[in-house]
């Protein structure tokens, strides 16, 4: 074994728990999730950062899992679709998705969800269409994505509710 | 017990009429219920094939082809054998020391050929991406790793790519043993076609192309085969839709007995077709777990995705339509030539398609002269065989360009042609020109309602305000006609063991609780919700206390799993037939308990009742408790059967035809020839709807694959059969921005096969989609008198129409 492909410790603070696992240099942040941590939400679909399935949250912000080396996530914070339910939107995202069947086989929900969660924290009054375009690094091959959009449209409009009721009572 | 209970209606879309009920405590049948079974999906704990990890196990690479046609010379592995964590290198004359070859024909495709086909190659590889040498390592980095040193020397043979040439006597023959590159050809004439032609006031011809495309489902496809060699069993876990047919092909092609093999999906990462097919490597990895005698697991990568999973359509078909002043079309005729790679893929054949396209152009018509020719020609490309829609979305564009064209001509509203022609909805039973048997269908009320929909007349009058201001739109339709519900006529009938039957267990659990056991599956559909209102409706419990074993030939009872649109007509009835039968059995039992007579008796939302007066008399888990841990208290002599099993199969008619209609509105930029897709509709008649809210995504899933076909996707290659654009980043499929939103509204004709009466809804979607948006797109291009049949339609064949390039 050359020392390029010498394994390293890092230490990774993943869904709120610390985990500490040796990769070589060489290792995706998702395969060293999937087969290192055992989360096997994330998933794989074309290893070249286009699908958007592994897509999942480095520091606050999403990224492709198959893009990012395991070694850059050393001393980070990673929040996987295991780690979603813990905060409310993505809750409030995981509901609205089974209710409106906005996943069918489920593989690309995952990478769909981390994708969303961004959006509706960061764009809390997009439109449709920008739910669109925000959502168009996420390949579904099921649905057609209708009903991905009107998952991601009503839990926006709740959080508008929720403002316009807060100002109201506050 | 209150028969007139109201049904639940929350979610239920308005538009969609009720239909008298077929069980006695209907409370989920016809009503949009979230599927129970996601909930663990979008938390990130489904078991995906390559989620599993069993000890010992391997991981199986291929080398495969670099070239559409080689000589293999030779395989120098010693390289890659001393590389880290590998276990083995295996070639193919090892596989096929363990495994046959096969050749994939059916007898009634009559006069189909193909060539004895290895699951690894020996000697010679066939197309690139053909799997040649299996590597295998502890993990899949090292197998990986490994595959790099290996040295294959190969050298590369002329290629057949170009269809038009495949017949030709200058092209080189791939399988010298066949005497020619034709597969398969078929051709089917009414008799007076010629005639039809001569009278006709109009008569409208062109060629249209369909591009190669494939199904990219997110998940790869992937396996993991175990050969317990003490047990001398075989268990391979497979994200696929037809367990019992591979596990009837493992027997035969490694000589196994049925019982020493055992198929198990799990969580399946979508299929559309891709995973009905037994694949080379499906063999070789089992071939490897066998040799070595431990657990494989083979994941394709993207790459062998695009070069390794069946490829679809690629049909040129020259095609002329009669019709006569009035509007009514009087004949149609095709010629259609299409490419399935170097072998006809096993065990459903690759003439299947093209059979299709013979079998349903023209079908939603009324006319009676019709002629087809049809010829199936081998080249060295990925092989290509059913995927979703097969057939019908070549089919039906033909048949809806050439209508479209013929009420241009004869200036004829294209809607109003349409409501003209179609076969009317009371003329059914009908046969069609093609010879396919129609049950009963519903295009006049399916026009109706689109027209009403869209708002037809006020989209019209747009398009022409905006025309005026060189804003370009189109509105174009597809009437669809879908087969679904196969009875054996589609497979069983040609030798293949494929089953057109499929059977339901149902259990009553000690708690009242129920768990079934269904030989179709989940690949994403729904079948799983589905299944889960039927059974609950059947027996007359709550949703909740369903449970579904799907997918594992150990448990389930035998079937043919999920293709054809067939799992909600045959795998809902077999359920529909075992609730029933269940709950009857569970009166019996009441009956006895209670010494009252069990047609008094009634099961409703979970209790026995008294079926006059609704009150409750006993719970399931009361009954289940006596029948299973006291049955000393049962009346002597009497036994209670609280599992039952029902199977089904539909053989009333060849195939229970679907209908419906989609319409496209596309805005059309004359400049760049980009293609804004505004709003897509779709009628659909899919029987009984079962749930609507998963019949409308399933068509909406179902128009934007079609929709990646009619303008993105294809498999493009260059002279020499190498794939050029073997990657996501290059080969395009739809993505949210570019789709519209797509509104769905149900008509429902119930089947009258089946008490459930429901139709398949899996694949209407992807057949009338590119037919509806190549129609828009002309539509919008009217003005300036050119047109477009060739798909995928890019801006740059737009551009080309315009004569701006």
């Amino acid at each position: 074994m050359s020392a390029a492909s010498a394994k390293r410790t890092i230490r990774v603070i993943v869904n709120g728990e610390a985990r500490e696992c040796d990769v070589e240099p060489r290792t995706h942040l998702v395969d060293c999730l999937r087969e290192e941590l055992g989360l096997k939400g994330s998933h794989l679909g074309c290893e070249h950062g286009v699908c958007g399935a592994c897509t999942v949250r480095l520091d606050g912000e999403i990224v492709r899992g198959c893009l990012v080396l395991a070694v850059q996530a050393d001393g980070g914070d990673v929040r996987t679709v295991e780690g979603l339910s813990a905060n409310g939107t993505g809750r409030e995202l995981q509901r609205a998705f089974v209710a409106r069947n906005a996943l069918q086989c489920g593989f690309c929900t995952p990478g769909m969800l981390a994708a969303a969660l961004e959006l509706v924290e960061q764009r809390p009054n997009a439109t449709r269409t920008q739910v669109r375009e925000w959502m168009s690094g996420n390949y579904c091959r099921c649905t057609g994505y209708h009903a991905i959009v009107d998952a991601v449209c009503e839990v926006l409009a709740q959080g508008a509710a929720a403002k316009t009721i807060t100002g109201a009572t506050g | 017990m209150k028969r007139d209970e109201p049904r639940l209606l929350e979610g239920r879309p308005e538009h969609a009429p009720a239909l008298a009920p077929v069980t006695a405590d209907p409370r989920y049948i016809g009503v949009a219920v979230p599927r129970p079974n996601i909930q663990r999906l979008v938390e990130g704990a489904g078991t995906y094939i390559d989620d599993i990890e069993l000890p010992r196990m391997g991981h199986v690479v291929y080398w495969r082809s670099p070239v559409a046609h080689a000589r293999i010379e030779g395989i120098d592995a010693t390289e890659a054998r001393k590389m880290p964590g590998v276990i083995a290198v295996i070639d193919g004359k090892q596989v096929a020391s363990v495994c046959k070859p096969w050749v994939a024909v059916l007898a009634h495709l009559q006069g189909i050929k193909s060539a004895p086909e290895y699951a690894l190659a020996i000697d010679r590889a066939h197309w690139q991406g053909e799997p040649v040498v299996a590597v295998v390592a502890d993990t899949r980095a090292k197998a990986e790793d490994a595959l790099a040193k290996l040295h294959v020397d190969w050298e590369a043979l002329p290629a057949v790519t170009d269809i038009e040439t495949a017949l030709d006597a200058a092209t080189p023959v791939i399988h010298p043993d066949l005497g020619d590159n034709l597969c398969f050809q078929r051709t089917l004439d009414t008799g007076a076609v010629d005639d039809a032609f001569a009278k006709a006031d109009a008569v409208c011809e062109t060629t249209f192309h369909f591009g190669r495309h494939t199904g990219v489902t997110l998940e790869p496809r992937c396996q993991i085969a175990d050969w317990n060699a003490p047990e001398k069993r075989l268990t391979v876990y497979h994200s696929f839709q037809a367990p019992h047919m591979m596990q009837d092909l493992y027997c035969r092609q490694f000589s196994l007995p049925e019982d020493a093999v055992r198929v198990v999906c799990k969580d399946c990462g979508g299929s559309f077709g891709i995973k009905v097919h037994a694949y080379p490597d499906d063999f070789a990895t089992v071939a490897v777990s066998m040799l070595l005698k431990r657990p494989i697991k083979f994941v394709a990568d993207r790459l062998e995705s695009f070069t390794s999973d069946i490829h679809a359509r690629h049909h040129r078909v020259k095609a002329r339509i009669a019709a006569a002043k009035s509007g009514e079309i009087l004949a149609f005729e095709i010629d259609d030539l299409t490419g399935i790679g170097p072998f006809s893929v096993f065990p459903r054949t690759s003439g299947i398609e093209g059979n299709q396209v013979v079998n349903l152009t023209g079908g939603p018509y009324k006319h009676k002269q019709y002629r087809a020719r049809m010829k199936v020609v081998f080249q060295n490309k990925v092989p290509t065989c059913q995927y979703r829609g097969v057939g019908h979305p070549i089919a039906c564009a033909v048949t809806e360009g050439l209508v479209d064209l013929a009420a241009q001509k004869l200036g004829i509203d294209p809607l109003a042609m349409r409501k003209q022609n179609v076969i009317p909805d009371d003329a059914y039973p009908a046969t069609g020109a093609s010879g396919i048997r129609l049950e009963v269908l519903s295009h006049e009320a399916c026009l109706a309602k689109i027209e009403r929909m869209m708002n037809y007349q006020g989209l019209r009058a747009e398009q022409a305000a905006l025309r005026r201001q060189g804003v370009f739109r189109g509105i174009g339709f597809a009437t669809v006609i879908e087969l679904t519900n196969p009875s054996a006529a589609f497979y069983g009938v040609g030798g293949a063991r494929i089953s057109a039957q499929d059977g339901a267990t149902i259990r009553l659990e000690p708690s009242g609780a129920v768990t079934v056991m269904v030989g179709v599956g989940e690949q994403g559909q729904g079948n799983d919700g589905i299944f889960a209102q039927i059974a609950a409706d059947a027996v007359g419990i709550a949703i909740e206390r369903v449970r579904l074993v799907m997918s594992d030939t150990d448990i389930t009872p035998y079937g043919g799993g999920t293709w054809a649109s067939r799992g909600a007509g045959i795998g809902g009835e077999a359920i529909l037939l075992a609730g029933l039968a269940l709950r009857k059995n569970i009166l019996d039992v009441a009956a006895a308990i209670l010494k009252r007579p069990a047609d008094g008796l009634a099961v409703f939302r979970g209790d026995v009742v008294d079926a006059g007066t609704s009150e409750v008399l006993m719970a399931l888990s009361e009954l289940g408790r006596i029948a299973y841990f006291r049955p000393d208290t049962l009346p002597a002599g009497f036994q209670s059967e609280l599992m039952v099993t029902r199977h089904y199969a539909q053989r009333d008619y060849p195939f229970i035809f679907t209908n419906g209609v989609q319409a496209s509105h596309v805005e059309v930029d004359a400049d760049t020839g980009f293609v804004k897709l505004l709003a897509h509709w779709c009628v659909e008649d899919c029987g009984r709807v079962i749930n609507p809210m998963l019949v409308d995504e399933q068509m909406r899933g179902a128009i934007v694959q079609g929709i990646g076909g009619a303008l993105f996707e294809e498999c493009l290659y260059d002279q020499a059969g190498q794939l050029l654009n073997g990657s996501m980043m290059d080969y395009l499929v739809p993505m949210a921005a570019e789709m519209p939103d797509i509104h769905v509204a149900h008509v429902e004709t119930p089947t009258r096969s089946s008490k459930l009466g429901a139709k398949g809804a899996g694949e209407a979607g992807t057949a009338g989609a590119p037919g509806a948006v190549m129609n828009a797109i002309n539509d919008a291009l009217a003005p300036f008198e050119c047109a477009v049949h060739s798909q995928p339609i890019t801006p740059e064949k737009i551009l080309r129409a315009l004569g701006k390039v």
